[in-house]
């Protein structure tokens, strides 16, 4: 006979777990069947989180004396809390709650009514089993470092730098290029409103290298991250730029005077080129060049220095001697603001790109557009001269298809329509857009939609099948024909156009899933980083002080990206300004003298919480980086490990009760206190 | 290497040509073939539009056929693409579907004959010199390079699609064709149709339908200068072949480009007699295009140098 | 919507939409066709679209519509070349040229093609297979007169001294059929097939 006293609540969740599962025989069950184990009432209610619910368990807890309360309802994730909460209104320790999942595991997942209530009701066993093992907890107290990390100079990162350094707390921004930026600082002009990209970014970019509270890291990768939410260490590697900034003034004297020019596939999309001392654009923060060794004519073969013998400053700012430095910063959260990568067409050979000159990608079309750009923005062939009579711009490159990414980018057919209206507005060409569908929500993108209609674009809707030079009839030679079923009439149409244009899909960094894991944040299987909830938690992640923000959670535009930055930032700053952080206190931790020093758990953690003391040959687990998983639990041969709620007696006693049934739904356990 | 070989029905007379000279060069390859005994009709792209259990019966015939002479870990080998096709479907249907496998097995019990799913593995003849004999082999076997020789490379839809089993080359621009016709020493055209359709049994049911669509291939390759247009499938080789005439007429063209298989050009290029290759039986003579090859690797004209305008071009990721 | 080739009872029962028994009839587990977007990738792609009636875009909407006789009326699947061009391209993964042989199936068991503008196309299918059934390889030469003969026969005039005589004269042409030894097997196989087949449509209706 346990001597604890349980109060069970089956909840209704209106007809969620009701319709399925027969709440009001499990209540009754349960009070009668698992008395013997504690449990001293059982009721079941519509909702039990609501304030009505959760008084009845605050009322119990003080007329019957309760002292452990299990309450069989939706998922944890959604509602544990607030039980926990009751509970400790009603001054019982919160950990003392146990919830089972009769929504998610049993309503929503089974069909079969008896046997869903049966399963119901050993789960509930197992919980009420489990829950007389739980101890009393105290919340864990860490403080929290007011600094933050910015990963990636984007426009995200940007933003969320200069919300968080504005209100007064400093800021690292880490960028691995040799600027910050990001993609926004390729294009041309941006959707709907065409503004100049450059003129609305270049001074968020100038205020960012400027500002007293942000440290500008450019050139620079995050390393190494040790600590935990308030408290983490980061390692970051400063690349060698083979420029002194202390000394460097910025007049690209160096630049123009290299003799060696470089294909830029970075910056310039592969468009145009740069020298081996460049600096992406004219307006790159900060302003400093950066040596590229590959093909620097002194790194590969001793001689030239060109660079060096025109430096005008005092002392010379070219030092070939440079080295990459590692500099630790201490800061208390960390958002992640690394973009996309573009889809590379290639992959669909059918739309010629490498091979049929004249097909362009999306960043292409944006650095021949570009006042700055390797035509000084005229939109030409790639014989650098002629102007097209003809553009066809095809939309979900690599979006939308099961075999590249099965997901729309969200962004596509705008710029699509972004490029439609630039074409039309600097050649005069006949624009053709071949789409699949139209999606142009959000404020005045449709308004736009509406814009580009007017001025005469052509729109067939059907998704391109081949881009192709293989003439076929008069009319068709030296052109590029784009074969398309257009799917309004029904009928297969080859349009000869002199340039096409590919909207390419966005996708994850080709390197997500690294720094996913250097962060200890998840990843999807495509290598977008998850965010905590999709609708009600966007920003934060499954890891305490962990962030992200932009097209690194996901493809999308530059407001929603802006948006994302600015409430990664806000996240943030309410941390700092809780100058302290309650943890929850479910951890793991060692019993030293079992610990046979075998390492085996050491490098399964996925929050890297474990240490290993050489000296003494035993591990210890970091109880703030520590997230309660449990991997190190299981994986320990000793059984030197157990986890504060998930000890061993615990989850043997759960398993105890949930194993009363069997599958065909009969009764295989008497309940017997163990 | 030895494999089990099914020819399929044109191979015996009509594609004579394609089997006298897979044989002639399968020894210096050191391939060895051993033919499926009273192998039967694919069913080509006929008998699935009939009945689909009878056809995959009939395929499945062949295939319970070449389990009981085929040792473990050795392939089958189809020339011909459809063939190959209807082979590896199958096999990969019944693997797919356990429910279709019992009855296909039903109905081949009736012959007293039974076939385990996956049990024959087959390999298009090309996909079988490209990936067991290598390119390197066949390079070493040519004695008389195909110097000057214009070639294009036409794969056609069924050896690259859909890509049953493992997909061997790109459906859309495969190039291992290309690397082996490079390999012996021909000069190999950009071919943009290269995976297109020849047709297949079109020019059966509308003529008018299939000119056009043996008239695209004929007008591509001609304009991206071909001299011989090389194929790996009787069907293709057929269509455009014979009724390239038909094209002519019909078009106002006047296209002349042989049509052989890959294999001729194989054994002419190790040296062997166009007789023993099965030369002379095409529809358009192929020996005016034969006369043009070289004793000496033609002059390579240098690649034009773009203007000072130009954008450069997206880099290609390299091939072979 | 869950699709099952041999459904239960009770699923059996309910009167099963066109683009179930499509999906039923097409081998090789499920084609997809559910997941169409209308996208036109196929009827782009299509080397034979321009000729067809209907471009398989649009059949499949057909299909979605229940325009049975529109649909199993049409030439677009005979005009099908079986290419697999469509297939390896449907965004959607699609089994497109999967589900125009069980178009053909169905048209041809449904007496409808013979009102299609490739009314002839089932008959060269019929034609060939028959030889195929008969001598257990196929017959170019009998193939040939016998459907021209039928169909056109001013072409089979034609072919006999045009296209038929150059293939005979380069040796490309059999005068007689060629059989397999054991006939009696493949015949057995067969006959054994069909049954399997017709108790197949008897049990779910339409099968194919
Ligand atoms: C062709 C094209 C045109 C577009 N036009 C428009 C438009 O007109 N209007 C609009 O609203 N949107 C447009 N977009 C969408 C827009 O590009 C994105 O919304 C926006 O750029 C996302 O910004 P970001 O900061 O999230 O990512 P990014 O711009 O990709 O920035 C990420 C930054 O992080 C850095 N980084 C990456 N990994 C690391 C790492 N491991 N360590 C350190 N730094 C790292 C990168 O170098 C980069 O600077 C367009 C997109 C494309 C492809
Ligand atoms: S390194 Fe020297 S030359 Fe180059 S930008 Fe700096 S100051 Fe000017
Ligand atoms: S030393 Fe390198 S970077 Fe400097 S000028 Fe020479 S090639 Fe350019
Ligand atoms: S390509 Fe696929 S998704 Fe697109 S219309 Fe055809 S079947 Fe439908
Ligand atoms: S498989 Fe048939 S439907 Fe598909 S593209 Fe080829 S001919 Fe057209």
């Amino acid at each position: 006979m346990s001597e604890e006293r349980v109060g069970v609540y089956v909840c209704h969740c209106g007809s969620n777990i009701a319709s399925v599962v027969n709440v009001e025989d499990v209540a009754v069950w349960a009070k009668e069947e698992l008395a013997d184990q504690g449990v001293v009432v059982a009721r079941d209610y519509k909702f039990m989180c609501s304030s009505l619910g959760q008084e009845l368990i605050q009322d119990d807890i003080k007329e019957h004396g309760l002292t452990r309360v299990v309450v069989a309802a939706c998922s944890p994730h959604l509602h544990e809390k607030t039980f926990r909460t009751a509970c400790n209104r009603a001054g019982l320790n919160p950990f003392l709650c146990e919830m089972v999942s009769v929504r998610e595991q049993v309503s929503w997942v089974h069909t079969d009514k008896e046997l869903a209530t049966n399963k119901a009701k050993a789960m509930i066993a197992g919980g009420v089993e489990r829950v007389v093992h739980h101890q009393p907890l105290e919340p864990l107290h860490v403080p929290i470092n007011p600094a933050t990390l910015v990963v990636g100079g984007g426009i995200a990162g940007i933003q969320a730098a200069l919300e968080i350094a504005d209100s007064g707390f400093p800021v690292y921004l880490v960028e691995r290029e040799p600027t910050i930026g990001g993609h926004m600082a390729q294009f041309d002009k941006t959707f709907p409103t065409l503004d100049c990209a450059a003129c609305i970014l270049t001074p968020k970019m100038v205020d960012a290298g400027a500002h007293p509270n942000i440290t500008l890291l450019t050139w620079s990768e995050v390393e190494r991250v040790d600590g935990f939410v308030g408290n983490f260490t980061v390692t970051v590697r400063k690349k060698a730029r083979y420029v002194r900034e202390d000394v460097c003034t910025g007049c690209g004297i160096c630049i123009e005077k290299c003799p060696v020019k470089v294909l830029d596939q970075n910056f310039e999309a592969g468009l145009g080129y740069r020298k081996a001392v460049y600096r992406p654009f004219p307006q790159a923060v900060p302003k400093y060049p950066v040596i590229d060794t590959e093909n620097c004519t002194y790194f590969k073969r001793g001689k030239c220095k060109a660079c060096q013998i025109f430096c005008p400053t005092q002392p010379n700012s070219i030092d070939f001697e440079q080295k990459d430095q590692f500099i630790q910063i201490q800061v208390g959260n960390i958002i992640l603001a690394t973009g996309y990568d573009l889809f590379d067409p290639r992959r669909i050979p059918q739309y010629g790109y490498g091979r049929l000159a004249n097909v362009f990608t999306s960043l292409e079309f944006e650095r021949l557009c570009n006042a700055a750009g390797p035509t000084n923005g005229d939109i030409v062939l790639r014989d650098g001269v002629t102007k097209p009579k003809s553009v066809g711009i095809i939309h979900c490159v690599g979006s939308r298809d099961r075999r590249y990414n099965n997901y729309c980018s969200g962004i596509c057919c705008m710029q699509s329509l972004k490029f439609a209206h630039l074409v039309k507005e600097r050649t005069g060409a006949d624009v053709y857009n071949f789409y699949i569908d139209m999606r142009t929500a959000y404020k005045d993108y449709d308004e736009f939609y509406q814009k580009v209609l007017e001025e005469g674009v052509h729109f067939v809707r059907g998704r391109v099948a081949e881009v192709t030079d293989a003439a076929r009839k008069p009319g068709e030679e030296g052109k590029l024909i784009i074969q398309v079923e257009d799917t309004f009439i029904g009928k297969q149409r080859r349009i000869p156009v002199d340039m096409v244009i590919l909207s390419a899909a966005l996708q994850p960094r080709a390197d997500a899933n690294e720094v996913a894991q250097k962060f200890g944040i998840a990843c999807s299987t495509k290598g977008w980083f998850i965010e905590k909830h999709p609708k009600l938690d966007p920003v934060a992640t499954m890891t305490e002080g962990i962030y992200v923000a932009g097209c690194a959670q996901g493809p999308k535009d530059i407001p929603s990206t802006v948006a994302q930055g600015a409430a990664a930032a806000a996240r943030v700053l309410g941390r700092i300004q809780m100058q302290e952080l309650a943890l929850e206190p479910i951890r793991a931790s060692v019993i030293e003298e079992k610990c046979s020093g075998c390492r085996i758990c050491n490098d399964m953690c996925p929050f890297n919480a474990i240490i290993f003391h050489e000296d003494r040959m035993v591990t210890e687990i970091n109880p703030a980086l520590c997230q309660g998983c449990g991997t190190c639990v299981a994986a320990c041969p000793s059984n030197a490990i157990t986890g504060t709620q998930f000890s061993t007696e615990q989850i043997m006693a759960q398993i105890e009760g949930l194993l009363m049934f069997n599958v065909e739904g009969e009764l295989i356990r008497e309940m017997a206190y163990a | 290497m030895k494999y089990t070989y099914y020819p399929g029905c044109s191979l015996e007379k009509n594609a004579s040509a394609y089997h006298d000279s897979t044989m002639a060069v399968a020894a210096p390859l050191g391939m060895t073939f051993q033919e499926v005994e009273d192998w039967n009709c694919c069913g080509a792209v006929e008998m699935m539009a009939i009945d689909k259990m009878q056809a995959y019966a009939l395929i499945s015939r062949n295939l319970a056929l070449a389990a009981a002479q085929t040792p473990p870990g050795q392939r089958m080998v189809a020339p011909c693409s459809a063939c190959f096709l209807n082979l590896s479907k199958c096999d990969a249907h019944l693997t797919k579907d356990p429910s279709l496998a019992a009855k296909v097995n039903q109905a081949l019990a009736a012959g007293g004959l039974h076939y385990t799913p996956g049990r024959v593995q087959t390999r298009h003849l090309l996909e079988a010199v490209v990936k067991d004999v290598g390119y390197a082999a066949v390079k070493a076997q040519v004695k008389r390079p195909l110097y000057g020789l214009k070639v294009a490379p036409y794969y056609g839809c069924l050896i690259v699609r859909p890509g049953f089993l493992e997909k061997f080359d790109d459906h859309e621009y495969p190039t291992s064709l290309d690397v082996l016709m490079r390999a012996l020493g021909a000069d190999v055209v950009d071919f943009p149709m290269k995976a297109h359709c020849c047709g297949g049994h079109m020019t059966q049911i509308s003529e008018e339908v299939a000119l056009g669509l043996i008239y695209r291939l004929l007008k591509n390759a001609a304009d991206y200068g071909a001299d011989v247009i090389a194929t790996i499938c009787p069907m293709c080789q057929l269509n455009l072949d014979a009724y390239q005439e038909n094209v002519n007429k019909y078009f106002g063209t006047n296209f002349r480009i042989p049509i052989l298989y890959f294999t001729q050009l194989m054994g002419l290029a190790f040296g062997m007699e166009p007789t023993r290759l099965g030369f002379g039986k095409e529809f358009i003579d192929a020996a005016p295009a034969l006369n043009k090859i070289g004793v000496e690797p033609p002059e390579r004209s240098k690649p034009e140098r773009p203007s000072k305008d130009a954008l450069p071009m997206p880099v290609m990721p390299e091939k072979e | 919507m869950t699709i099952t080739a041999f459904p239960t009872e009770a699923v059996a029962r309910a009167p099963r939409t066109f683009m179930q028994e499509v999906i039923e009839d097409t081998p090789g587990g499920n084609p997809r066709l559910e997941m169409c977007i209308q996208c036109g990738t196929c009827g782009g792609s299509c080397p034979s679209g321009p000729d067809m009636d209907y471009s398989p875009r649009r059949i499949f909407a057909m299909i979605e519509a229940g325009m049975r006789e529109e649909v199993l009326r049409a030439n677009t699947f005979w005009y099908c070349v079986s290419c697999y061009l469509c297939m390896v391209r449907c965004p959607q993964e699609v089994r497109i040229t999967d589900i125009m042989y069980t178009l053909k199936r169905k048209a041809i068991r449904e007496g409808y093609y013979r009102d299609s503008s490739a009314s002839d196309a089932p008959d060269f299918s019929e034609t060939f297979v028959d030889a195929v059934m008969k001598y257990g390889r196929s017959f170019e030469l009998g193939l040939a007169t016998r459907y021209h003969l039928r169909h056109h026969p001013l072409d089979a005039i034609k072919l006999a001294a045009g296209m038929g005589l150059n293939m005979l004269r380069r040796g490309r042409m059999d005068l007689t059929p060629r059989r397999i030894n054991n006939l009696d097997q493949l015949h057995a196989i067969m006959d054994k097939a069909k049954e399997i087949s017709q108790a197949e449509r008897a049990q779910i209706g339409g099968g194919a």
